[in-house]
């Protein structure tokens, strides 16, 4: 099942489903985990491998494609597969990436308990007074 | 058509063979990778079907002090079912039944390697609406147990055929030169690429399912 590379000059995706291919799992018991696709079983589903987990098959459905990509043979030894992680750099990779930021961001907002919530219900509320503050000053200069 | 060498594969066979020794212990290895205690597992699949290694023999008697046992390979959901189904079939080709026979040993057996992908050939004989027929069905999966569920469920959605009048033959793991199935042999590719056409959206757990959405999902990947 080949990508038709050939007469179209776009194409309208961009994110294959290929050996190596590192994918987000979003659904399931492990939702939130970076999985590298390792081979293909059928139409609907893949062998998937992580560093820290055993190597198992997961449905398509669960699993959302990232831009990332590292370079492997099929069904790679575990030490192959995470020095080809390192060499492609791929936490880094993701967490600079603005999906990756989201995320980020996302559960650090989920951890917060209350106290944090306050403080930062006070950053919010300083940030908005310096702001009000400058497009005063923008409105001054603008009306003189 | 061109007949397959019988030495070229493996094959788990499910039928006869005489066994001098009677209780054998558990064939084959974990079905998970165990002694990995860092490394998660992922969420096995719960197999419907289990297969079992069933030996048995009639019970001695004045005529046979010792008679012949038996030994089969097949599928039931659990070993009571297994039990049965071996009494089935060993009716079907010894004289012996339930009543004046005895049930030696009772394993299960589990997947070698779990981890890598096989394509399986599984015989079968079914009946269907208007008589019996044998089929030859391949699969690619991981384990021999998700080989078999998937046939199951393949017949019950293509032909209306359900458990109980199913008979699996034989089954075997099929090296991907000898595979007959162009649906199998589409996925022999070393550099296979393809786009996931169509993003089901749905929330991350049952739990956090609403029936109205504030706005319509995007399905483009």
């Amino acid at each position: 099942m080949q990508a038709d590379q050939g007469p179209l000059p776009v194409q309208p995706f961009k994110r294959y489903v290929e050996i190596g291919r590192v994918a987000l799992v979003n659904y399931g018991k492990e939702y939130g985990r970076l999985v590298v696709i390792v081979d293909v079983i059928d139409q609907n589903r893949a062998l998937v491998d992580a560093p820290d987990i055993v190597r198992g098959q997961m449905n398509f459905k669960r699993l959302s494609l990232t831009d990332i990509k590292i370079d492997i043979p099929r069904v790679p030894k575990k030490k192959t597969l995470i020095d080809a992680m390192e060499a492609a750099d791929v936490k880094n990779k993701w967490e600079k990436s603005s999906w990756g930021r989201k995320l980020i961001v996302q559960k650090r907002r989920a951890s917060l308990n209350d106290f944090d919530r306050f403080k930062v219900m006070l950053a919010k509320i300083k940030r908005g007074g310096a702001i009000r503050q400058e497009l005063a000053k923008l409105k001054k200069e603008n009306a003189a | 058509g061109s007949s397959r060498p019988f030495h070229k594969y493996e094959t788990d066979n499910v039928f006869l063979r005489s066994s001098a020794s009677a209780a054998r212990g558990s064939v084959g290895g974990e079905e998970r990778e165990g002694g990995d205690d860092d490394l998660k597992i992922l969420d096995m699949v719960v197999f419907r079907f289990h297969q079992y290694q069933v030996v048995g023999r009639a019970l001695p008697s004045a005529i046979d002090e010792h008679p012949k046992i038996y030994r089969m390979k097949l599928w039931a959901t659990n070993e009571v079912r297994a039990k049965s189904k071996f009494w089935y079939f060993l009716r079907k080709l010894k004289k012996v039944k339930k009543s004046n026979g005895q049930v030696l040993a009772i394993n299960e057996i589990f997947e070698r390697k779990p981890t890598k992908i096989k394509n399986y050939g599984i015989w079968l004989r079914y009946q269907s609406r208007t008589g019996y027929h044998n089929m030859y069905k391949e699969y690619r999966d991981t384990t021999l147990n998700g080989a078999v569920e998937q046939m199951y469920n393949e017949m019950a959605s293509r032909h209306r055929v359900r458990y109980h009048c199913i008979q699996i033959i034989k089954t075997a793991t099929i090296p991907s030169k000898l595979c007959k199935r162009e649906s199998t042999k589409q996925f022999h590719d070393s550099k296979i690429k393809f786009p996931l056409v169509f993003k089901k959206v749905r929330p991350p757990s049952r739990k956090l399912k609403t029936t109205y959405k504030a706005s319509r999902p995007n399905l483009f990947m």
